[in-house]
């Protein structure tokens, strides 16, 4: 019995991933709803979730693929892995419409680059001071503090450890969990209440699950319009961190060095 | 056709990635530069002209929403796969990284927003 169970998920470790994935996010949901009041999103959670995992798989196997180095729960790295990564993310800019960015317009487009240049700068000062001196691992980190998803894909095409990408996803998700919970306090402080601040807000925070969970928090009116830059956040973020950012860092560091 | 969706995804996909690769060699980086982010321009083009021809139908979007809702999860599921026991012994830092900007948006955000300066 026990056999014939491994041999089956054994053949079919990606099914079995697709499964495990939403037991996760099942049980993630429901801890959000019950101790976080809906202030801390489900999907933060699940990854968070996932990060806890991953450490107990790396304490288990001793390997560097966190939990997907278990025979057993290998479908986690097909499913996790570089290729659908990078094709849902891009499947993301859909949700995007040029009609509604042009009414952002300059709003949009300034806050954009404000946001991924302020995150950026201030991840890799951070990473800095902590005593990191390599191009690669800094603007990997950097990006983290941009969203989870612009660190592994900063890191992924620099070609940076397993251990700073993990941290720059994790970055990712304190920021994601921060903005969630920050956003409804700061919000009247701030001068967040208007289709418009909400634009430049979604474009200088970016991490499009926190400005989400964060506005409907703050008022659900002003979730479309912050969704929308923040839409486009992850995306100006890949394109600039492994590129333009990548090179300003290394010259820095010449200078510095 | 679902298919169709999901066919005009992978081409812009490829294609954003073909440029990605050919923009890291053609740097002398020998990485994949912003792969993704031109990937997800070329689907935001194509789909702009699709609107306009009118050849853009909703079984056609739901094979691109499918894949769009799927990237949470997917990275939960890379976050699973990642190194982090390694991470953990300087997990402060992750900490730090991700909470102090969010701070310094608060704080500049009035001042870039009410100034007109975005």
């Amino acid at each position: 019995m026990t056999e014939i169970l491994n041999k089956l998920l054994d053949k079919n470790s990606l099914i079995f991933g697709f499964l495990l994935i939403a037991i996760i996010v099942y049980l993630s949901e429901v801890v959000a709803k019950k101790l976080g009041k809906g202030k801390v999103p489900g999907s933060a959670l699940a990854i968070l979730a996932g990060l806890v995992l991953a450490y107990f798989g790396g304490v288990h196997t001793n390997g560097e693929k966190g939990l997907s180095d278990i025979p057993l729960f290998s479908g986690l790295g097909v499913f996790g892995g570089a290729m659908f990564r990078d094709f849902t993310i891009v499947a993301t800019a859909m949700g995007a419409s040029y009609q509604v960015m042009k009414k952002a317009g300059r709003i949009g487009l300034i806050s954009l680059l404000v946001g991924v240049v302020l995150f950026f700068v201030t991840g890799v000062a951070v990473a800095w001071v902590w005593g990191y001196r390599d191009a690669v691992s800094l603007c990997t980190l950097g990006a983290g503090s941009c969203s989870y998803i612009v660190g592994p894909v900063t890191g992924a095409a620099l070609g940076a450890s397993s251990e700073v990408i993990a941290l720059s996803i994790s970055a990712g998700v304190v920021k994601a969990i921060a903005v969630t919970v920050f956003t409804p306090i700061a919000a009247k402080y701030i001068g967040l209440n208007d289709a418009k601040s909400a634009m430049a807000y979604g474009g200088i925070m970016g991490t499009s699950s926190g400005v989400a969970a964060g506005l409907a928090a703050t008022d659900p009116k002003l979730v479309p319009y912050g969704a929308v830059t923040a839409t486009f956040y992850t995306g100006l973020g890949c394109l600039l961190c492994p590129s333009l950012f990548y090179i300003v860092v290394i010259k820095i560091i010449e200078i510095f060095s | 056709m679902i298919i169709y969706g999901v066919g005009i995804l992978a081409f812009s996909f490829l294609m954003g990635q073909f440029i990605g690769e050919s923009l890291g060699h053609w740097l002398g980086i020998n990485a994949n530069v912003g792969g993704v982010g031109f990937a997800m321009l070329i689907l935001l083009t194509i789909k702009e002209w699709f609107l306009k021809k009118g050849w853009l139908d909703s079984a056609f979007e739901q094979g691109v929403d499918f894949w769009s809702k799927m990237y949470i999860p997917v990275v939960i599921a890379m976050s699973a796969s990642q190194n982090v026991k390694l991470a953990v012994s300087s997990g402060f830092l992750a900490i730090i990284v991700g909470v102090l900007p969010v701070f310094l948006g608060f704080v500049l955000f009035p001042f870039l927003f009410k100034k007109e300066v975005i």
